[in-house]
């Protein structure tokens, strides 16, 4: 019989660390391509103003999706 | 006969009650009520007595906060976005704007005029060959004037030390990120006409 297997604090602890640590990547992804948008706006340049707020917006819906899992 | 499996508590206050949850075996301290145990308050949870329960809740709060920081700049990035609609549905034609004439300009001579708008400023340099060029006087790094320094063939901003090079614009050193955008140029006789702004990220 299947039973629902029980974390024991120092377990989930670690799955903890694991979440924050993709998550810190994804959001240190994010400030780059913030930053990166930001620049070639100023310059003129449009053309990555689209396609890096769809990027910026898949990196927040990883992130919601993690923060499900602590 | 135990109704559970119950562990053996070394450490931290026990209780003989019998209706208790099944507990981790590292969790040390309980709440003394025992209803508290079951539907902890949120007090109880943000500010635990024992190490590893704190360790929990601040990498939690930690994730929850990037998390956070996640949606801003996100939210960032959706700024820009509306910003760049704005400006599509309020792009006009270039004004075509008299600066000055070639001859009230000295060789190493500087005017300052405002293009587009009035609270656009921008300066129009004469070089020791005869060449006028000109930018806009906004400093790339925090919009700072800049100040022609022909001799030295530069702009200095004063604020914090950037230089970009008289000829061409392009930053040279110090923190601006791009080069001052380009004032597009058109001459008709001896009259000197602003047609247009050139916003870059290089040279």
């Amino acid at each position: 019989m299947a039973t629902k297997q029980h974390l024991t604090r120092a377990q989930r602890t670690t799955i903890i660390n694991g979440v924050v640590c993709f998550v810190l990547v994804l959001v240190i992804l994010q400030l780059w391509l913030l930053t990166a948008t930001m620049n070639a706006f100023l310059g003129g340049d449009v053309s990555v103003v689209w396609p890096a707020l769809g990027a910026s917006l898949v990196c927040l819906l990883l992130n919601l999706g993690l923060l499900r899992y602590i | 006969m135990p109704t559970h499996d119950q562990e053996p508590d070394s450490v931290g206050v026990t209780r003989s009650n019998v209706d208790e949850p099944p507990r981790d075996p590292d969790d040390i301290s309980r709440a003394p009520n025992p209803a508290d145990e079951r539907n902890p308050p949120e007090w109880r949870q943000d500010f635990p007595i024992d190490w590893p329960k704190d360790e929990l809740v601040a990498r939690r709060e930690f994730a929850k906060f990037l998390v956070l920081t996640s949606s801003a700049f996100a939210a960032g990035q959706g700024f820009i976005a509306a910003r760049h609609l704005i400006k599509q549905r309020r792009s006009t034609l270039p004004i075509r704007f008299k600066i000055t004439s070639l001859p009230a300009i000295p060789a190493a001579g500087v005017v300052f005029f405002s293009y587009p708008s009035e609270h656009d400023k921008c300066v129009l340099v004469r070089l020791k060959d005869g060449t006028v060029v000109a930018f806009s006087q906004a400093c790339t790094h925090l919009s700072c004037a800049v100040i022609p320094k022909v001799d030295e063939g530069v702009f200095v901003c004063p604020c914090h030390e950037g230089y970009f090079d008289l000829r061409t614009g392009r930053n040279i050193s110090g923190p601006p990120p791009r080069p001052l955008p380009r004032i597009l140029l058109e001459t008709e006789g001896d009259a000197v006409y602003a047609v247009g702004v050139e916003e870059r990220t290089t040279v």
